[in-house]
């Protein structure tokens, strides 16, 4: 037997039954880790925190940044001060509420941060969260600076997010798209709501201090500059500010669609069987036509078109006739030893596996394959370059689909793995306010079931 | 990037526009910056990455054009401003390296070039985007301000020493011609400015990566290079690379599977913690694959460890756990096809070395991020690794030597990368197989077999 460092005896290595990762010992804390396929190299919990005047696009960088980091892995919340303001005020008369001297509006809103700072604690300590996302306009140092002392005092890192933008198109098209729908403005008509509004930025202008490239030289920050056109990253302090930084600088805001769609029906499918390279079924074949039409129907402007290299979302793109890219990443889930196998076949030959797999599908691992949380990692960077491009269609994969359709809908880790996206049908995703608007588009050519419903314990 | 593209490069059409581009047409990447403030590292690094990935890139060092025109090199007397003679040397020498780069770029299959100079005037900036223009390329400015004197200082000491331009001085010489050399530049130096070049793509590099300013990011490949450019650093580190301890596969000859530690592998764990222990590394980082021979490894060392389900070994599909007499029984062609291009070649529901470096870009990503680290991994993954700090070829890099029971540590010096190989002295079989002289699919069993190393 072998010894370790200190001497002691080297304990035989078991291989965790649900995620397949070599431990020690069974109780031990490799175990309990997250994503578990790449280390997280997160340490103490992280603040970023959005800086800017009102309608510069903080709270769709914080939803939008929210989502990214959940999905890669890294629990994060967001704190919209906003909102701890309308539960505090419950009607929202006008913008004299943000007048510079109405001070028991500034009482409430220095109550509200409080608030906020004070559930941030909340979400870091007692619910596991690891980024913080602190959504308010933080424009002035004398704010940023209560901001760093509580965060120092915790022993959080802090990472600023500022907008700055001066272009007025811009700013009417985010007022357009996001303030007319809130529920401060919800009796108003739109000429008013826009004029008060406008009001509502003046408030703010007077007392707003950029974050000073000189004096807040040590401060670890990044300025975002009319939506993207230009950066200024200060003091990027690890790998996940490095990330985010990454994220924030691939995003935009032209108006785009983005297609998702799985392969034609394949000969597989028909058997009931999972994995595999097969071809397409004849239907799966009238399905690559049908795509073809529809997507010639949407006249979409500079399409781009990927698959994966097998040979089923091939022969689907084959029928559009048009370019496309194949990604190595957008194959689908491996399913290691039971690659090929039917469900009842599974069932027959790894009973205890495919109990595993429904107790939690999300992490469950496939011996000698996959798990979707392994998935999920492997299309961190067609995720990324989909935040880049315009109009893209994905022909892609069951398992796979489900995943990015969880990045762009915002699902959880449990729910992931049992989103809808049967055969033939291409959801049609457009960004709109904070969100992503999703049409379904069945092509009308018959397909087996492929939807496997999480069991009733 | 998207490998296995099926999409060819398409056409320029010529436009007096300049942001009229196709997605896949060429980049120049060009340098800008006082001498002394890392523009060279900063190619040559950056020129190695992507060719790690993928992306054909070579640099162009005007410096370098110059020392050949110019045989012998006085002093900075030649970099003056009034020397009309050096200023007509040196574009004349910046003309012939921009010949080079369109036939690089055009000709040669070149994806991305990078014009490593000062390029410190406006005027030259100019006339590289005009020419980049009429060839249908992209421009992406690089450039890295810096006035800390320590880092400049240092700078000189580690790479302009060695210069064959001071062949013959001594450092104190040297220190003191090459300190007047930067003040030649100085006032005639127009750093990119926010308001004056916005239309301009660029990365600005302040005080060796404290701060950044990014501008107009057109492309991948732009928001590629400057993600990596943001990532890297220059403290000093070491990173440790060696394979798990010898496996109850490797000594049956066969390749891939997921099996524990040889009571010799187990001795290796030990002499490695002993090793490590030795090195008295200040805040290493551990990190092993998903697979139990390096975990079994890196328990041995009683620190905590990260595992990467990246640095799994390449997988070697229907292949897993034979023996190469076995694949050669079974799979005599792909064998042949594998040998033709080991690079390239796929098992069959499995991998290629290509795939591999394309998972493994994150551990690079963060190997550059981080500072001591020793990574327990495969002979393929560190083949791979390997290639990228030493800057092998896609040729070279499946046949470079990888042998159990060996540390490699790396050290990062001037330009480049000293490797110090510790050879733990336990015995372990040998699992390299050369590249045979017989490659063609129609080879005897014998000839395909001649070069696999001994087994059980």
């Amino acid at each position: 037997m072998a010894l370790t460092a200190d001497g002691s005896e080297q304990k035989e290595l078991t291989q965790t039954p649900l995620l397949k990762i070599w431990v020690p010992w069974m109780g031990c804390n490799l175990n309990r880790r997250r994503g578990s396929s790449v280390p997280q190299f997160c340490n103490s919990p992280t603040m970023i925190v959005m800086v800017g005047l009102p309608a510069r696009g903080k709270t769709y960088i914080s939803k939008k940044l929210t989502r990214y980091l959940n999905w890669i892995g890294v629990p994060t919340k967001m704190f919209n001060v906003g909102q701890y303001r309308r539960e505090a005020v419950k009607i929202y008369k006008n913008f004299e509420f943000f007048k510079q001297d109405n001070e028991e509006a500034m009482n409430i809103r220095k109550a509200c941060a409080a608030a906020a700072l004070k559930d941030v604690t909340a979400y870091f300590t007692k619910e596991q969260g690891q980024v913080a996302v602190f959504d308010a306009t933080n424009t002035t140092c004398e704010r940023r600076a209560i901001i760093l002392n509580f965060a120092k005092e915790k022993g959080y890192k802090v990472f600023f997010v500022e907008s700055i933008c001066e272009d007025p198109e811009i700013i009417a098209e985010n007022i357009k798209q996001v303030k007319f729908g809130s529920p401060d403005y919800v009796d108003r008509d739109i000429e008013e709501a826009m004029e008060d509004f406008v009001q509502r930025i003046e408030c703010y202008r007077a007392s707003y201090t950029s974050i000073d490239d000189d004096k807040d030289r040590k401060l670890s920050y990044i300025k975002i500059f009319d939506v993207g056109s230009r950066y200024l990253v200060n003091q990027v302090q690890d790998h996940i500010q490095s990330r985010i930084v990454y994220y924030l600088m691939n995003i935009h805001v032209t108006p785009r669609s983005i297609y998702l769609t799985r392969h034609g029906e394949s000969e597989l499918n028909l058997l009931g069987r999972i994995g595999g390279d097969s071809g397409l079924s004849p239907r799966g074949q009238k399905y690559a036509n049908a795509l073809a039409i529809f997507i010639k129907s949407q006249n979409i402007k500079d399409l781009k078109v990927w698959t994966s290299h097998m040979k089923r979302t091939i022969q689907t793109a084959e029928a559009l006739g048009v370019q496309y890219e194949q990604w190595k990443a957008l194959n689908e889930i491996d399913a290691g030893v039971c690659e090929e196998l039917t469900y009842e076949e599974i069932q027959r030959d790894f009973p205890s596996e495919f109990a595993l797999r429904d107790q939690d599908k999300y992490r469950y691992r496939y011996p000698k394959g996959e798990s979707y949380e392994d998935m999920v990692h492997r299309l961190e960077p067609v995720i990324m370059e989909l935040e880049r491009q315009e109009n893209v269609l994905v022909i892609c994969h069951q398992a796979i689909m489900r995943c990015l359709l969880a990045y762009f809908l915002d699902k959880p880790g449990d729910e992931l793995p049992y989103l809808r996206c049967p055969l033939h049908t291409t959801l049609k995703l457009t960004p709109v306010a904070y969100g992503c608007k999703v049409e379904p588009f069945f092509l009308n050519i018959e397909a087996v079931n492929t939807h496997r419903e999480r069991p009733v314990k | 990037m998207m490998r296995g593209c099926s999409s060819s490069r398409t056409k320029l059409t010529q436009n007096q526009d300049r942001t009229v581009c196709m997605t896949n047409c060429p980049t120049l990447i060009v340098t800008v910056g006082l001498p002394a403030r890392g523009k060279t590292y900063i190619s040559k690094k950056l020129t190695r990455y992507l060719n790690w990935i993928d992306v054909p890139t070579r640099e162009f060092n005007v410096g370098q054009y110059r020392r050949e025109f110019v045989k012998i090199y006085k002093s900075f007397e030649f970099f003056r401003p009034d020397n009309e003679e050096g200023l007509s040397i040196r574009r004349q020498c910046a003309s012939a390296a921009l010949n080079d780069v369109r036939q690089y770029l055009t000709e040669e299959g070149g994806q991305v070039a990078v014009f490593d100079a000062t390029n410190t005037t406006r005027e030259r900036r100019e006339t590289i985007i005009q020419f980049a223009e009429q060839n249908g390329f992209k421009v992406f400015f690089v450039e890295s301000v810096c006035e800390d004197p320590d880092v400049i200082q240092e700078n000189i000491v580690q790479v302009k020493l060695e210069s064959p331009d001071y062949t013959n001085c001594n450092t104190e010489e040297a220190v003191k011609d090459f300190m007047m050399r930067i003040q030649c530049y100085e006032n005639s130096y127009e750093t990119l400015d926010e308001v004056l070049d916005r239309d301009l793509s660029y990365i600005k590099i302040m005080d060796v990566g404290q701060r950044f300013l990014v501008n107009r990011v057109l492309d991948h490949i732009q928001s590629r290079i400057v993600y990596y450019l943001m990532n890297i650093h220059i403290t000093p580190r070491s990173i440790y690379l060696c394979r798990h301890g010898e496996s109850e596969l490797n000594v049956k000859g066969r390749i891939g599977g997921d099996s524990g530690l040889t009571p010799r592998g187990k001795e290796f764990a030990k002499k490695l913690t002993q090793f490590i222990q030795k090195q008295d590394i200040s805040d290493l980082k551990v990190w092993t694959s998903q697979m139990k021979r390096t975990i079994q490894t890196a328990e041995a060392l009683g620190v905590p460890y990260e595992q990467w389900k990246v640095l799994n070994e390449i997988d070697a599909g229907v292949c897993e756990e034979m023996m190469y007499e076995e694949i050669q029984e079974s799979y005599s062609l792909e064998f042949a096809l594998r040998d033709q291009d080991k690079y390239r070649y796929r098992y069959p529901k499995g991998e290629s070395y290509e795939d591999l470096v394309q998972r493994l870009e994150p551990v690079i990503m963060e190997l550059e991020r981080q500072e001591n680290v020793l990574v327990i991994c495969h002979q393929a993954v560190m083949r791979c690794l390997l290639a990228y700090f030493l800057d092998k070829t896609a040729v070279e890099l499946p046949y470079l030597k990888c042998p159990l029971h060996t540390v490699l540590k790396l050290t990062p010096v001037a330009y480049g990368c000293k490797v110090e190989s510790i050879c733990l002295n336990v015995e372990a079989v040998n699992t390299h197989r050369e590249r045979p002289e017989n490659v063609d699919v129609s080879r005897m069993s014998e000839e395909a077999l001649l070069t696999v190393p001994a087994h059980q």
